[in-house]
């Protein structure tokens, strides 16, 4: 994160390649003839750590401290397996998919493409983490990317496994897995035909990527996981540190002030659900738990969640780009709580 | 970070995954149920980093030195040839969550996140029979809500023994507390129970006590969400270790 603020303004199509101040420094000793390497750097980082075992233990040992690590790790290790089952399901795709499937598989016309691609968001089994390396390959391969965000924003909101665990956090409530599925899908609808119209390609600016070439396909399949892993992984760590500050450091009871105003509450869950960053999986059992709100405030906490999260934000600028982001993170929030609040009145 | 560097936090991030997921360190952050998911994605990750080795070597074999070159950090990378690449420096951030598993390895949630949070108790569907056996051993999730919602009617008199954590509000008043889990630590959510009767002297908050006593009418309104309290009387109350799983996971089923 650090690194992206301190590129200079208009570097931005080279995030993830600028290198930051620390590179500077490298290249001199380079230049001096001692290879500042990184594996050196991670062995004497990890060196020290171990040796300073002891003291960082202590310093850690007051309970936000320990809250706080413990959210942390716990966010990191429940996503990592769904991050690592995307990127080897984007693997796949990249390596072994030929382009022509998809050009056959999805109506040609972006129009119809769109609510095709959403629909096909619900045999992804998974949250949010998987969703987004698989959405970068299929704009990789070739799909066109109104439709693959189409399927980015759906996929984690109506697949099986989200719709059964809200049925069971609100149990006596079908009409909220409903709802759930058609604000979820219309909104994911909505941002697609959106980009249609008005994004432009130079916003969408994929990674540079190891290049394949010359790879074989065993190769280029375990390039592919590798770069994912660390790229998005990287990210998902700093969304685990939002998310746990969040938990760990700001008191629950601010939130009981805005239930109140019907406006005010749609609006708080929202910016909750982005700021909290809970997969997808389990965010249905914490809104059950929010009794203080409205039900369509907490359906806006669900349909927003999936969508747009500190979390999510951070892999899909590492996935899309920083400019890419930075448009589409904010015209999300809006198309989905404006989709939860037209649905919410029909259906709760 | 080149890619000897990836490969050796990949290792690290899948072993110290796969021994999260086959001890019992896991359960103190995700769900039980998850376990084979942590596992395989940690062998995924070691396999991952065996195969950036395996590649890397047989790539300097062959001698494609543009490749090898690319492996370093020397900054060529800034100087406008497109095909060299590095990973961005985010990358190092995953160190963090190593270092936190292996060194540190936080405890699972405790009185500290239980006072700050509602108790999220939910009135439960149905009411099974009790199981067997005197006192009868319910969990505590069990027991409030069937305190809460029932007015302890299901409950008919008979003792019952409930296990969790100790908890001390700001004004010194106990609870008892289990965390209640659906997926990870990012949304346990505590279900409380006042405590009332033969109240143990010295209470140590984050200890864990197996509680024996009998259902109260006596219930109060948690100040963070206005959610119910009920009440539980003490005839017994005797430590005992950390459960396996510290977490409820009864919403989970």
């Amino acid at each position: 994160m650090s690194i992206t603020k301190a590129a200079p303004p208009g570097t931005d199509q080279r995030d993830t390649e600028t290198p930051g101040t620390e590179a500077g420094a490298e290249t001199k000793d380079g230049q001096q003839g001692w290879q500042f390497s990184s594996p050196l750097v991670l062995t004497m980082l990890l060196i020290l750590v171990v040796t300073l075992q002891g003291p960082i233990r202590s310093a850690v040992s007051a309970p936000v401290m320990q809250s706080w690590m413990t959210v942390f790790v716990a966010v990191v290790v429940q996503a990592l397996p769904f991050l690592v089952l995307g990127v080897l399901l984007s693997a796949l795709l990249a390596v072994f998919v030929p382009p022509s499937f998809f050009a056959r598989a999805l109506p040609s016309r972006p129009a119809l493409a769109v609510p095709v691609a959403g629909m096909a968001g619900a045999v992804l089994p998974g949250c949010e983490c998987a969703s987004v390396p698989v959405a970068g390959a299929l704009v990789r391969r070739g799909v066109a990317p109104a439709a693959a965000l189409a399927f980015l924003l759906s996929a984690p909101a109506i697949n099986p496994i989200v719709l059964t665990a809200t049925a069971i956090a609100f149990a006596g409530r079908p009409e909220m897995v409903v709802a759930r599925f058609v604000a979820s899908l219309l909104a994911a609808c909505a941002m697609g035909w959106l980009w249609q119209r008005l994004g432009r390609a130079d916003w969408l600016r994929p990674q540079s990527r190891p290049s394949d070439e010359g790879l074989g396909k065993g190769a280029a399949f375990w390039s592919s996981v590798r770069h994912d892993v660390m790229h998005a992984g990287g990210f998902l760590v700093v969304g685990a540190m939002a998310a746990a500050t969040l938990k760990s450091v700001v008191p629950e009871s601010w939130l009981s002030l805005a239930a109140d105003n019907p406006v005010v509450s749609v609006l708080v869950l929202a910016v909750l659900a982005v700021l909290l960053s809970i997969c997808s999986e389990a965010d249905a059992f914490v809104a059950a738990s929010l009794t203080q709100f409205s039900l369509t405030a907490r359906l806006a906490f669900l349909v927003v969640g999936p969508m747009i999260d500190l979390k999510l934000f951070a892999m899909q600028t590492a996935t899309f780009g920083r400019g890419f982001a930075l448009r589409f993170a904010p015209a999300t929030f809006v198309v989905a709580v404006t989709s939860a609040v037209l649905v919410g009145a029909v259906l709760l | 970070m080149n890619r000897q560097a990836q490969a050796v936090v990949l290792f690290l991030v899948g072993g110290a995954m796969v021994h999260a997921g086959t001890t019992d360190l896991y359960l103190r952050y995700v769900k039980a149920g998850l376990q084979p998911l942590v596992v395989g994605a940690g062998v995924v990750l070691i396999v991952a980093a065996l195969a950036t080795v395996w590649y890397e070597r047989k790539r300097s074999s062959t001698g494609s030195d543009r490749e090898v070159e690319e492996g370093h950090e020397d900054g060529h990378d800034r100087d406008g040839h497109g095909h060299v690449h590095r990973e961005p420096r985010v990358s190092w951030l995953l160190v963090l969550p190593l270092l936190a598993l292996i060194l540190v390895a936080p405890p699972a949630l405790g009185s500290y996140s239980a006072l700050r949070t509602g108790t999220a108790l939910q009135k439960p569907l149905a009411y099974a029979p009790l199981p067997s056996g005197d006192p009868v051993r319910l969990s505590l999730v069990d027991y409030a809500g069937r305190a809460a919602y029932d007015h302890g009617r299901s409950l008919g008199g008979r003792r019952i023994a409930i296990t969790g954590f100790v908890a001390l509000d700001s004004k010194g008043t106990p609870y008892l507390v289990r965390m209640a889990l659906n997926c990870c630590a990012a949304d346990a959510q505590p279900v409380k129970v006042g405590l009332t009767g033969k109240i143990p002297p010295v209470l140590q908050p984050d200890s864990w006590l197996e509680l024996t006593g009998t259902y109260t009418a006596k219930r109060t309104k948690d100040p963070v969400n206005k959610g119910l309290i009920p009440f539980f009387d003490i005839t017994e109350a005797k430590p005992v270790p950390t459960p396996r799983d510290p977490y409820d996971e009864s919403w989970n089923n």
